[in-house]
């Protein structure tokens, strides 16, 4: 059993029109060189889930989204996303806007293989209003009327990881996983990329085995990529890349300025990508930042 | 000591809105609410928990920005991939946040402003957790620029938040847990105690009139019988603020750092 992709192997597993959801909160621990790869690719009509960061903005700037899901778009310590601000207001984006909490509760029943999960959050907003979506009465004495939230099934999910194994086992290290184990559980197929692909993870003791907190049933292919979240950070490894953040968010308002990003920084392979941002060595020393 | 800033009465008066308020989560989103529900958990309501911003539940709330041991020194695990089910789902939270917007019904918008939605003239964050929030725990709001752009005249652009408005109560769903408590602006201290839980003055901040808040604001307000001048932090809560921002972050939040005692306008 191999899963090894190389980063060209994990596009074909892709097809157009595919919903694929994405791992991490806003910039932290996205899978970023499957987010710089998709963009390379021809791949198109993509529907997007995401706790969105710069992974929304740039798959919106680069046109490969058909329609974007999300709880929030944000750089976090940069509230406001640049790019998916400008498609939005453009017009030119189909959305699902949904609460933090509605959008794991759709993974949670697509994973569980449910069609809708209750609850009342999004009721009373315009969450609801533009949402789509359907009530259902409680069958039991008290009669509450609640939201079904419709599952979010996924063709392929997408995770960045500290360490991965072929046969996909892999160990996230941090203090938060965040929803990761419910974009895999609610994909089909599960793409993790890693800073580091050992031979085979052995785990000696019960703590660490914590670590690995998707089973790998859930992974149909691994992929090694170090400095794989940047700019987004990869706590404890790296915090993200404040200045690489300010430059992608200047781009926005430069005429162009998505143009340069994509030849100027993005390129045309990753090995290129980690040298112009600094190279890794450098990037590996980003402070982690502080809340 | 010097005389107290602005910033420092708006941290005590954000305070009061955790007093008494039991054993459960305080969140505070950004500085003034962060530094208010730490002195809260300082002082009057040490049953209170709170992270250290990320992962970590902390007994002794951390101070904010560059800091030691910024990493890990907690007493419990209180992760984002835990938190609907243990906090916030659990109506065991109150947070207090910074919305963009602000209504009569105390709904509010965090998600875009303008336009229609399939084209808003400017999209923002989206909803967040605020739907969420809203339906399920106690929430108060920070607005450190009181202005009628913020508590804006008929219904927020989008609602984030669920608030008081009847004509947006689903027959038959559950709205009991919804529990609006403070909004502390630059200005005055309001709550939702009015008629049909409308928003009323509950206190002016030192050398504010009732004329400026009215003219700041887009929509009614009402005033508490017993309206008051919102109180003056004392010189043992100015010290936990300090140690809880050493770096004087609290400075750069209301435009100039003026002092407590504001002059009429």
């Amino acid at each position: 059993m191999d899963k090894l992709l190389e980063l060209g192997g994990f596009i074909d597993r892709l097809e157009d029109g595919m919903t694929i959801g994405i791992g991490g909160w806003g910039p932290r621990r996205k899978p970023m060189s499957l987010v710089r790869e998709i963009i390379r690719s021809d791949l198109r009509d993509l529907t997007i889930v995401t706790y969105g960061g710069p992974d929304a903005g740039m798959l919106c700037a680069s046109g490969k989204v058909r329609k974007l899901i999300f709880g929030f778009v944000s750089l976090d310590v940069i509230p406001l996303e640049p790019y998916f601000r400008k498609v939005r207001e453009a017009g030119n984006l189909d959305i699902l806007e949904l609460d933090e909490g509605m959008l794991q509760w759709g993974l949670k029943a697509a994973a569980m293989r449910l069609p809708f999960l209750p609850t009342r959050v999004g009721l009373g907003t315009d969450v609801f209003t533009h949402g789509g979506f359907e009530t259902i009465t409680s069958p039991y004495a008290d009669q509450e009327v609640l939201l079904a939230m419709p599952a979010i099934k996924l063709d392929a999910a997408l995770l960045h990881v500290q360490r991965a194994d072929p046969r996909g086992n892999i160990q996230g290290f941090g203090p938060d996983y965040y929803y990761d184990e419910w974009f895999a559980r609610a994909a089909t197929e599960t793409f993790v990329s890693a800073e580091e692909v050992v031979g085979r993870i052995e785990i000696v003791d019960a703590e660490t085995a914590r670590t690995n907190f998707v089973e790998r049933m859930f992974i149909s292919g691994v992929i090694a990529a170090p400095m794989g979240a940047h700019p987004t950070s990869l706590p404890p490894n790296y915090g993200w890349d404040i200045d690489a953040l300010r430059k992608y968010v200047a781009s926005a308002s430069e005429e162009d300025g998505w143009a340069r990003y994509l030849s100027d920084v993005i390129g045309d392979d990753e090995t290129g990508y980690l040298e112009r941002a600094g190279g890794v060595e450098q990037l590996a020393k980003l402070p982690l930042p502080i809340f | 000591m010097s005389a107290p800033t602005l910033a420092e009465l708006l941290i005590t008066a954000c305070s009061e809105a955790w007093r008494d308020g039991g054993e459960i989560i305080a969140t505070g989103v950004g500085p003034v609410p962060r530094l208010a529900a730490s002195l809260a958990m300082s002082t009057h309501t040490p049953e209170l928990a709170m992270t250290d911003g990320e992962a970590f539940l902390v007994e002794d709330p951390v101070p904010i920005g560059p800091r030691d041991h910024a990493h890990g020194h907690g007493t419990g695990y209180l992760p984002f991939s835990r938190f609907f089910d243990a906090a916030v789902w659990s109506g065991r939270r109150h947070a207090m946040v910074t919305p963009t917007q602000i209504d009569q019904y105390g709904q509010t918008n965090l998600s875009c402003l303008g336009g229609t939605y399939a084209k808003p003239k400017v999209q923002m964050l989206g909803a967040r957790g605020f739907p969420g929030n809203s339906i399920h725990h106690p929430n108060s709001m920070f607005i450190p620029a009181h202005s009628p752009r913020v508590f804006v005249e008929g219904e927020v652009d989008f609602v984030s938040s669920v608030g008081y408005n009847p004509a947006r109560r689903l027959p038959g769903a559950n709205f009991n847990d919804v529990d609006l408590r403070l909004i502390v602006t630059n200005l005055c201290v309001m709550d939702f105690g009015g008629t049909e839980n409308a928003i009323r003055i509950i206190s002016l901040h030192p050398g504010v009139t009732l004329e400026q808040v009215k003219a700041a604001t887009g929509f009614a307000l009402q005033v508490a019988d017993d309206l008051a001048t919102t109180p003056l932090p004392t010189s043992d809560e100015l010290a936990i603020i300090d140690q809880l921002d050493p770096h004087n972050i609290r400075a750069n939040v209301v435009k100039g750092n003026p002092s407590a005692m504001q002059e009429a306008a």
